[in-house]
């Protein structure tokens, strides 16, 4: 299956940091940046689709329209999107669909944050009845305990080891030190990550991204709205994934306290995270070995290398082959994080999948200065949010 | 003389038998598929139109799936000793549900292991005026650890 491709006209961020600022404020100066990048003033935009934060109140839960009025009102239609990290995905693909329909010819697509200190934590009050109040409540499982769980996993199965985990965070500090949106730009040792704190073995402190403010915005347009602006070769989005887990979905997930049982109907044979890229490429015409260069979620280290293998790069069990032979590192066959990844960013929930996004338009553009991979045709994003959301974006030029 | 009175940090999700506490499951009488914790509101088999589970008991013992030791004291709702003491989380597979539920683990974490056969207990959660809440933690069978 091949559908139609929308353009992406500008893309523009916020630097991640810890600002202290408003989160509008954030979208505001990424939208700015992203309407001045495409040539497109804000009045023209038809359509805003925002990611929605859960952290910053009430406008943030209507992040679009806050976003919005913050431009100043345009009577564009709007919609906020919500899918924890997977959110700046789900708004691309509600800009995407208008536009596939033909009943909106350019968007805008936005994200921003700001976080806390420390542990993403649930909301407050008494909440007997929410799942992520009660893994925190019952269990003290944080997002870093169920990174170390797979972590573990992957070295007891596959004979990963905190070495390789330490030398993703080493590449991807690298990668990130000419970029001037990350928030981390310096060198990291393999022992700086073996000598700072156990958070959740075996993960360490520089194992785990922080909490980050930031913001990411696209505007993305009809291939005929690009022509007449007379954008020659421009970036194009090829697909969109936002596919949701399969019964019985065999692997534990935040922020649940189990899996599916797969006592009735056996776990498919593509696992959720298998699916999420997959659908992607199905719906894009291509295959992973058409993929030039990706950016994967890193919210820990040792996830980075169970994506490799989602993203079918390689075989199960074979990433750490791939980070030791240079392969996923600036100058090899398929660069992952070239941006410098969570390790350099921290995380921004809303903005982070679409600063995915422009990350590699940058690279498809040949402007990714300082970290540009080589001739990058095809690129590919991958993350997942929390409560079943996937999202993966296939962009090629 | 006053006792501390021993309550359920949740309720409906483990039996209060101290010897040999159970996980509370339901269990779709169609198609057999078990649900843990029990809130389902329809058997979770997209294939099966079940609406009616019945309670069950889960397995008391498993194997270790992964896992990890946190160091950092988690934000509220957790209830953190002061001074906070690290702590153990396991997932655990059990076979005869083919379902994998975490738990705090319970005792010397460092006998844990992947495949290591561990058995449900009840553990204080943390204490406060209204008593001791108790939850259910995974323990390693002594003497059969590692695998």
């Amino acid at each position: 299956m091949s559908v139609d491709q929308v353009v992406v006209l500008g893309v523009g961020m916020h630097p991640w940091g810890k600002w202290g600022a408003n989160f509008a404020e954030y979208g505001v100066v990424a939208a700015r940046a992203a309407l001045e990048d495409a040539g497109v003033s804000w009045p023209e935009i038809e359509f805003v689709a925002g990611a929605e934060t859960v952290r910053n109140g009430y406008p943030g839960y209507v992040a679009g329209s806050t976003i919005a009025q913050a431009l100043g009102w345009n009577g564009a239609q709007v919609s906020t999107s919500y899918g924890a990290c997977a959110s700046g995905s789900m708004a691309l693909d509600a800009a995407r669909s208008r536009i596939l329909a033909g009943v909106c010819e350019v968007a805008l697509v936005v994200g921003a944050d700001t976080t806390p200190k420390g542990f993403l934590a649930p909301n407050k009050g008494e909440r007997g009845d929410d799942p992520d109040w009660l893994r925190f409540r019952l269990l003290g499982a944080t997002n870093p305990t169920y990174f170390g769980l797979y972590a573990r996993r992957r070295m007891e199965l596959f004979g990963a080891t905190v070495e390789d985990f330490a030398q993703v965070k080493v590449k991807n500090a690298r990668h990130g030190l000419a970029n001037p949106n990350a928030r981390y730009r310096k060198e990291v040792s393999v022992d700086e990550v073996r000598e700072s704190p156990v958070v959740s073995d075996p993960l360490r402190l520089l194992d785990i991204c922080a909490t980050s403010d930031g913001a990411a915005a696209l505007v993305v347009c009809s291939t005929e709205f690009a022509q007449r602006r007379g954008v020659a070769d421009p970036v194009r989005v090829a697909a969109v994934s936002t596919v949701t887990p399969k019964f019985p979905n065999a692997v534990i997930e935040m922020p649940n306290f189990a899996t599916d049982s797969a006592v009735a109907v056996p776990p498919a044979p593509v696992s959720f995270r298998d699916s999420i890229a997959r659908t992607a490429y199905e719906q894009a015409g291509i295959g992973p070995e058409d993929v030039d260069v990706a950016e994967v979620y890193d919210l820990s280290t040792a996830l980075e290398l169970d994506w490799y293998e989602n993203l079918d790069l390689c075989a199960q069990g074979d990433a750490e082959r791939l980070l030791r032979d240079g392969t996923t590192t600036l100058g090899g066959r398929v660069p992952v994080n070239p941006s410098g990844g969570l390790g350099c960013f921290g995380e921004a929930v809303p903005a982070q999948a679409i600063a995915q996004v422009c990350e590699l338009t940058w690279q498809l553009r040949g402007q990714a200065e300082g970290r540009q991979v080589e001739g990058a045709r095809v690129g590919v994003t991958a993350n997942q949010g929390l409560f079943g959301h996937g999202s993966s974006v296939v962009l090629v030029r | 003389m006053t006792t501390t009175a021993r309550v359920p940090a949740i309720e409906g999700w483990f039996t209060l038998d101290d010897a040999a506490p159970r996980l509370l499951g339901l269990k779709c009488g169609e198609c057999g598929t078990v649900v843990f914790p029990p809130r389902a509101l329809a058997c979770p088999n997209p294939a099966c139109p079940a609406t009616d589970l019945a309670s069950v008991e889960l397995s008391r013992t498993g194997t270790v799936w992964s896992y990890t030791v946190n160091h950092y004291a988690p934000p509220e709702p957790y209830m953190s000793p002061d001074p906070f003491v690290p702590y153990a989380v396991a997932a655990v597979e059990l076979a005869d549900e083919q379902i994998v539920v975490l738990g705090q683990v319970a005792g010397d974490p460092s006998t844990l292991a992947v495949g290591a056969p561990v058995e449900v207990v009840l553990d204080t959660l943390f204490e406060d005026g209204e008593g001791e809440h108790v939850v259910w933690k995974w323990k390693v069978v002594a003497g059969e650890a590692g695998a």
